[in-house]
């Protein structure tokens, strides 16, 4: 594979902005976690590109926010099926899916403890298009098996399950995930990147494609959107990340 | 106008009895931090903190001064300001009970408390490891429809509710506006103590714009005026977050050593001038 000619400069930022809001195409409502700044900024594109058709709730602004029913109402909404897209993280990630929000080491007295599992083991089943995403792509997040599951990220016939993971965006690269064959799938490296960096920093196995393509670059219009009206919009949300970008 | 209702804040937080089930909320939905500093004060202890849904600063002081013996919370962290250090700590040592939740768990939980009932099925869940940590949680099968595993999350009860909203009026009746979860939170516990920025003049059920968003003074236990009462941490329209104390939290508490310097500088701060009003 050649390195693509790009004409444009842009950010390892806004490569993950843009790359995540092409896969939000044709989603009515996408809903953001607390403290997701990129992929606040994602969704955000998204609605802009869509001219308004895909509606964005980004929790913790009451602004990009019209919920009116307390905190519950993410999750009922969910339950409804009026959530199409969500994005989840993990402080590891398995080649089945599954992640781990709670921490490294043995349960409860857990080596490196993290926040907790916040609500992925209920939104990870039933939002059809949950997005992870983790900057960090190392064997120390990508494990073979996860030390503790917060969330499975298949389940076995007789567990009601319509969600899970749709794809996988880290700062190395794009993954689908086969939810038959319970594993990811490389679907491109990030320009700047190589195959054998993603394999080297994955603790499991991925299929990997006949033909390794670099992931699209952001087209001139699509970063004008991102330096303007997204990042306007995100301000309210999320100063600090907006003045960066 | 129930008088009995209006108390000051030390004693408000003398009605948080050693041992007993404390639920709080999320901070943008009212963290009662000057109460939080009477309960550090006094040195309440044996706690079983419910953190609804997740918890941070608030947590975390309570848990770095003991007072905690058993956590329940979906996830405990300081937000942009990054972990929480004595949460963290107290876990990796085994210091509390740590009964790890996911959100809509908790909801449930209290929902069903709310409903009068023993527990509330829930989506989800089934084949995380939450589950084998939980005795109070069960797989059970769905009795209209066979093959469909379910959840069933037993009742949360708190014992004490306490939180911050933007004001009373009189009689008693707490404005919370779209923070709903306060609502639920009422309704599902045994006793609720609020402290509020100021006491209103009008009737907050008299008016409908206010009324749907208004917890009337039947489920209360105690109000206490307590002006700029969730800082450090900011609240809706009426102050911004204080992030000098925040992120200085967040370092300090890095260590015991830290946390307790930290700690003990923070209940003697002078607090902010209260209008003995009521």
């Amino acid at each position: 594979m050649t390195e693509p000619a790009t004409e444009t400069e842009f950010s390892a930022t806004e490569l993950l902005i843009c790359t995540i809001a092409e896969l939000l195409r044709g989603v009515r409502h996408v809903a953001v976690g607390a403290a997701s700044p990129i992929p606040g900024s994602a969704a955000l594109l998204a609605r802009a590109q869509s001219s308004g058709a895909t509606r964005v709730s980004i929790l913790g602004s009451p602004r990009h926010n019209s919920f009116t029913d307390g905190g519950v109402e993410l999750f009922d909404l969910a339950a409804q099926g009026r959530i199409d897209a969500f994005f989840l993280g993990g402080g590891q990630i398995d080649g089945q899916g599954n992640i781990n929000l709670v921490g490294a080491g043995n349960y409860p007295n857990v080596d490196v403890r993290w926040p907790g599992s916040f609500g992925s083991a209920y939104l990870y089943f039933l939002v059809p298009r949950v997005i992870l995403f983790r900057e960090e792509h190392t064997r120390r997040v990508m494990v073979p098996k996860v030390d503790f599951v917060s969330a499975p990220g298949t389940s076995n016939d007789g567990v009601y399950r319509r969600g899970g993971p749709y794809a996988m965006v880290t700062r190395l690269g794009v993954f689908g995930f086969d939810r038959d064959r319970r594993r990811f799938k490389l679907r491109s490296v990030h320009p700047g990147h190589t195959l054998e960096e993603i394999l080297d920093n994955t603790g499991f196995e991925l299929t990997l494609p006949d033909q390794c393509e670099f992931t699209r670059v952001p087209e001139f219009a699509e970063l004008e959107l991102v330096r303007s009206k997204v990042r306007q919009e995100v301000a309210a949300v999320y100063p600090r990340f907006a003045a960066q970008l | 106008m129930s008088s009995s209702l209006f108390q000051s804040l030390p004693d408000l937080a003398a009605a948080i009895h050693n041992g007993a089930k404390l639920a709080i909320p999320k901070e943008s939905s009212g963290a009662a931090m000057a109460a939080t500093r009477e309960l550090l004060r006094r040195g309440v202890s044996d706690l079983h903190l419910l953190c609804v849904p997740v918890g941070g600063m608030q947590a975390d002081v309570l848990i770095g001064a003991g007072c905690v013996a058993t956590l329940e919370s979906s996830a405990v962290s300081l937000g942009e300001f990054g972990a929480a250090p004595r949460f963290c700590d107290a876990v990796r040592a085994g210091k509390i009970k740590m009964l790890d939740s996911t959100c809509p768990a908790i909801y449930a939980g209290l929902q069903a408390a709310e409903k009068g009932l023993p527990f509330m099925p829930l989506r989800g869940i089934v084949g995380s490891d939450l589950v084998a940590h939980r005795d109070d949680w069960r797989l059970i099968e769905n009795p209209f429809s066979p093959h469909d595993t379910i959840i069933a999350l037993a009742a949360i009860q708190p014992d004490v509710a306490l939180f911050h909203a933007p004001c009373a009026d009189r009689f008693g009746n707490v404005f919370i506006g779209r923070d709903r979860e306060l609502m639920t939170l009422a309704h599902a516990s045994r006793a609720t103590l609020v402290t509020v920025e100021e006491i209103v003049d009008c009737d907050l059920l008299g008016d409908v714009s206010t009324a749907s968003g208004t917890i009337p003074s039947l489920y209360l236990s105690a109000i206490a005026q307590a002006q700029h009462g969730a800082a450090p941490y900011g609240f809706h329209d009426h102050y911004a977050d204080d992030e000098a104390t925040l992120a200085r939290y967040a370092l300090e508490a890095g260590t015991q050593v830290g946390f307790d310097r930290f700690i003990r500088a923070w209940i003697n701060e002078s607090q902010p001038p209260i209008a003995m009003a009521v």
